[in-house]
């Protein structure tokens, strides 16, 4: 009759232990990179410009890097390791839709996709998200400015986030199965990303009268880039006309009302500024950026600039 | 709000319950706010490899601790007392849990 060992306590050996089901499966997302849209029907629907589904898969993908990007810039730098980490999931998560939907730009045509060296490792959503020129994205302003302060970063994410999941619930809905399977995963992690940027929203304007002037300031800012998420871009009224996109002038009511809920809880007044102007009524969509945005591209692209064969 | 406003947001224990795990398993601890806040940043930061399913947080305040100097009057009693241990048993193999 043997005495069990008091120091062996398997529970408690390591807290992951309890958590982690001992194989691979735990792991979102697989333990390696393997082609994103690997076993996904890319077969483009019937009647659907090619070209005009490819440019439309890089607006949408094209909104998420850049965001991304932005987002990361926190990275140590947020008031808090707890925000800090919040902001990364939320880039990531960001990243991961870019990724996807850059993918799907590159399958729907792949004369979109700019030419690398013969050889080079780089999977076609690399060579758009860091070989393509400013004028070749597709994103719209609002998301390429500056950070700011926490205020602005977060009055920016719930004009985004609001926005964008309004789109993709009614995206998951597109004739295009790649499409409706990028924004039926979207669509669970916009839900957190409303709900984050809506609760730091409300405590910023109810919190001190410090929290509350940078988060008046910080909306002001950013508002005259908000009608540009609404109007259609000539693409975008296509596609949605061919059954695989979402006119986004469609959604402006929905999100309006949101947007209202928010500002009525938070006791904060709806900012009357006047829209960023177009160049010639060309914006984001045109591919017409601002200066913020050849700063952060540079910074994102120059190492694979750098090393076109580098594997990564 | 007119309260005066501390430097640092309270401590918060965070408990994980893994999909294939029966009990919550204290992971580690976090500063929020307020209690929603907690479960929010407890998601953010210790469910973000898909290890969780649910969450418990709480205050740190509120959490009752045996103390160190205790610890002979509770624990060592047990120490001989190999007849509490079910391993006089044989278990079949078909119990699950034990």
């Amino acid at each position: 009759m043997s005495t069990p060992d008091p120091s062996h306590v398997p529970d408690h050996d390591s807290v992951y232990d309890g958590l982690l089901g001992g194989d691979d499966s735990h792991w979102a997302f697989g333990t390696d990179f393997e082609d994103p849209l690997a076993g996904v029907d890319t077969t483009v629907p019937d009647g659907v410009d090619h070209r005009d589904l490819a440019t439309y898969c890089l607006m949408l993908g094209d909104d998420a890097l850049v965001l991304s990007q932005r987002l990361s810039q926190w990275c140590s730098n947020a008031p808090d390791l707890e925000e800090d980490i919040a902001l990364a999931n939320i880039a990531l998560d960001l990243l991961g839709q870019a990724r996807l939907l850059l993918a799907r730009a590159a399958a729907a045509d792949p004369t979109v996709v700019p030419a690398l060296p013969e050889g080079s490792p780089a999977p076609p959503e690399d060579a758009l998200a860091f070989f393509r020129d400013d004028r070749d994205f597709r994103n719209v302003r609002l998301v390429e400015s500056d950070n700011g302060d926490f205020a602005v970063t977060m009055a920016r994410l719930l004009l985004f986030s609001t926005w964008r999941l309004a789109l993709f619930q009614r995206l998951t809905d597109s004739r295009d199965h790649v499409l409706s399977a990028v924004a039926a995963k979207g669509v669970k992690e916009m839900t957190y990303h409303r709900d984050y940027a809506a609760r730091w929203f409300l405590t910023l304007a109810r919190g001190t009268e410090e929290s509350r002037r940078r988060l008046v300031s910080g909306l002001s800012a950013t508002w005259p880039l908000r009608a540009e998420l609404f109007s259609a871009h000539d693409v975008e009224v296509r596609v949605a006309r061919a059954g695989v996109g979402v006119d986004p002038s469609t959604v402006a009511d929905e999100v309006d009302v949101l947007l209202e809920q928010v500002f009525a809880s938070s006791g904060i007044d709806r900012p009357e500024v006047a829209p960023l102007a177009g160049v010639q009524r060309r914006t984001g969509r045109d591919g017409l950026h601002t200066e913020a945005f050849s700063l952060l591209l540079a910074e994102l692209q120059v190492v694979a600039r750098a090393h076109p064969m580098g594997t990564w | 709000m007119s309260e005066a406003v501390s430097g640092e947001w309270p401590l918060y224990e965070v408990f994980v319950r893994g999909k294939r795990g029966l009990n919550h398993v204290h992971v580690g601890s976090l500063h929020a706010a307020d209690d929603e806040m907690a479960i929010r940043h407890a998601r953010d930061v210790y469910t973000r490899r898909n290890e969780g399913v649910s969450i418990w947080v709480v205050r740190s305040s509120d959490v009752t601790a045996s103390s160190p100097d205790e610890k002979d009057p509770l624990f060592a009693p047990s120490g001989d007392k190999v007849y509490r241990h079910p391993t006089f048993y044989e278990i079949p193999d078909n119990v699950p849990h034990m």
